[in-house]
């Protein structure tokens, strides 16, 4: 297990103060000036020596994304912007830094704007999160107050940091979509190339990472980049924040290493899975958009909680939430929810992702009471493919996996469905999921 | 996507413009962004003006907003139906949002949604005393404390239909019921006490 003393989150449930007299503390804001004295490519190489990499999801190296901003400022001025659109379902990670360790944040945003030469950084919030958004803007408040941001500030970097929020849509979540809805726009995604790094909000370069990527960035440059390289595996260094929902014990949050067996994570910390590890059924390692993973010994038996681990069992960390589904679950209605939760956020800009999200989800609705053919079965996973990759941004694939991770593994399940329901058809409308 | 729509004429005021104060609250907003990027502040001046309507985004304040920000009305307009948090009808006092995305599903929002069903009515519905609305919502971020449901700006978390039940309870008798989880439990911690940062002060 983590050791209390690697844990960066030391506020993570809110028992202490998260103010800024509390996160100096906990060693927040200690040593900033002579870390930002280090130099640009100082602050780039060694978070590229951490190997962290994106906590909000696609996993991408941190130091990479932020060496691809230009090398000289030009007439456009560099942005930070910092991606706290948290809505994966399953997740709820972001907000526990937001609201409990806020400084931690606004430190990283310092550190991240001085090494792509950003003197502007937004945080792009969620609509829904109104508390958070109100602790949120008292710790930047506080670190104007104290000078620890702002122009002319103690540590020699200017840097204005504001907080913006959004009005309750999943896919402002996606980089592209936030800078437009940033700009006072729909947040429908672009098509990239243009990359951010070139031209990303108000045409200027702008690199968007995820809330808890900053948040950790202040603790890798005090502690080094080989206390946190040393934590975890090669390519999934350090420390994750996984949040654990459905059917456990104890669902919580918690702070674990990289690469940590799915079963110990569950078992040590969220109390197991209701009716012991044997009633599993499946579980969703990254959040919705993520296949799910089912019991069994050369699957959820042997998950590691990493990137490399979670795509040994063809799914993905993503966002490091579990979702755990035992026996009790019906998974089809369960996976049938989800696709409704992709019908609601698609953006429509995309054919194959409007029309197809809301047909993925009656086919499946129907299925989950065996109310289909089972040629349909084929046809559904058809049509998933032809959504994934077929969009401008990865909402499209983000929706197709879980049904395919649904039909590779539960295939018989819905089949059986079918059997039962041809067997004894009754004229009830179908219940929507 | 969904269809959103403004509400029927006869729900429309006739008239709205900021008030002073918030008017002065908007020149702030648009003081973060760039010169001539005020259309970035087209989101917290919505928000901004559903506050002060109270719950709600009628054309004229959609309109009033595009006015303030010199954008065009239907730019406006495409903000207001695109995003799901701007109610484009009247709400109650209360406006319960109630997550049934799956990690909620799993652990009983289907209860809750019938809680709902039965004291407010059917989504959308104002109960006869205004005090009361509800709709299903997408995944709210808060899965460790499944099933929850936020009311106007809190969250109450760890839902059971009895805890729920009470929650609404207090709030039609005038009361605050404490936002968060309503059962004992520090926040997202497990329920028996945090598993870990037990070494530190």
């Amino acid at each position: 297990m983590l050791d209390d003393k690697d844990r960066i989150f030391r506020n993570l449930y809110g028992q202490h103060d998260w103010g800024l007299d509390g996160a100096r503390k906990r060693g927040a804001w200690d040593g900033t000036k002579a870390i930002i004295e280090k130099g640009r490519d100082w602050l780039v190489n060694e978070v590229k020596a951490s190997g962290q990499r994106g906590r909000g999801g696609a996993g991408f190296a941190t130091g990479l994304k932020w060496s691809f901003m230009p090398k000289q400022v030009g007439d456009r001025p560099h942005y930070l912007v910092v991606n706290a659109d948290e809505s994966e379902p399953g997740t709820c990670k972001d907000r526990e830094i937001m609201r409990h360790d806020p400084h931690l944040l606004v430190e990283g945003c310092l550190y991240a704007g001085a090494a792509m030469a950003a003197h502007v950084g937004y945080i792009y919030i969620r609509g829904e999160f109104v508390r958070e958004r109100e602790r949120l803007q008292a710790a930047i408040d506080q670190a104007y107050e104290a000078r620890l941001i702002g122009k002319n500030n103690v540590h020699g970097w200017d840097f204005d940091l504001y907080l913006h929020h959004g009005a309750g849509a999943y896919i402002c979540g996606e980089e592209t979509a936030l800078l437009e809805s940033l700009e006072g726009k729909k947040g429908q995604p672009r098509l990239k190339p243009p990359f951010p790094a070139n031209m990303g909000l108000y045409g200027c370069p702008t690199t968007v990472n995820n809330v808890e990527t900053i948040a950790q960035v202040p603790d890798i440059l005090r502690r080094g980049a080989a206390w946190f390289a040393g934590i975890g595996r090669q390519n999934n260094t350090g420390t994750k924040l996984f949040c654990i929902s459905g059917h456990v014990m104890k669902p919580c949050n918690v702070e674990e290493t990289m690469g940590i067996p799915l079963r110990e994570l569950i078992e040590r910390h969220a109390g197991g899975v209701r009716g012991g590890w044997d009633n599993l059924l499946a579980v969703i390692p990254g959040g919705s958009s993520m296949p799910l993973v089912p019991a069994g010994s050369d699957q959820a038996d042997t998950l590691l909680m990493d990137f490399d681990g979670c795509r040994d069992k063809k799914s993905a960390l993503g966002t490091a939430a579990v979702i755990v589904m035992d026996k009790s679950a019906d998974i089809v209605r369960a996976m049938a929810r989800i696709s409704y939760f992709y019908k609601h956020e698609s953006c429509g800009q995309c054919t194959p992702c409007r029309e197809g999200m809301g047909w993925m989800w009656r086919v499946l609705t129907r299925m989950a009471e065996g109310r289909a053919h089972k040629r349909e079965i084929d046809t559904l996973m058809e049509v998933t493919t032809q959504i994934e990759g077929h969009t401008i941004c990865a909402f499209g694939d983000g929706a197709a996996w879980p049904v395919q991770g649904l039909l590779r593994h539960f295939r018989p399940e819905i089949e059986r469905r079918i059997d039962e329901y041809t067997a004894s058809p009754h004229p009830e409308p179908v219940v929507a999921a | 996507m969904s269809v959103r729509r403004l509400a029927e004429p006869h729900l429309q005021p006739k008239e709205f413009a900021f008030t002073g104060d918030n008017l002065a609250w908007a020149k702030k907003q648009i003081a973060k962004y760039p010169e001539g990027r005020q259309a970035s502040a087209v989101i917290p001046l919505l928000w901004r003006a559903q506050e002060q309507v109270g719950g709600w985004l009628p054309q004229k304040a959609i309109e009033h907003v595009a006015e303030v920000l010199g954008m065009a009305r239907i730019r406006v307009l495409e903000v207001a139906t695109f995003y799901t948090m701007f109610n484009l009808e009247p709400v109650g006092t209360y406006h319960v949002q109630l997550c049934g995305t799956t990690p909620c599903m799993l652990r009983g929002s289907d209860e809750l949604k019938k809680v709902c069903q039965r004291r407010i009515g059917d989504q959308h519905h104002v109960t006869q005393d205004g005090i009361f609305s509800w709709i299903e919502v997408e995944c709210l971020g808060a899965c460790v404390n499944a099933p929850m449901a936020q009311i106007n700006y809190d969250y109450y978390e760890d839902l059971t239909p009895e805890t729920f039940e009470k929650v609404l309870d207090d709030l039609a008798a005038g009361r605050t019921p404490k936002p968060g989880p309503q059962i004992d439990r520090q926040l997202s911690a497990p329920v028996g006490g945090p598993t870990t940062l037990k070494t530190q002060g």
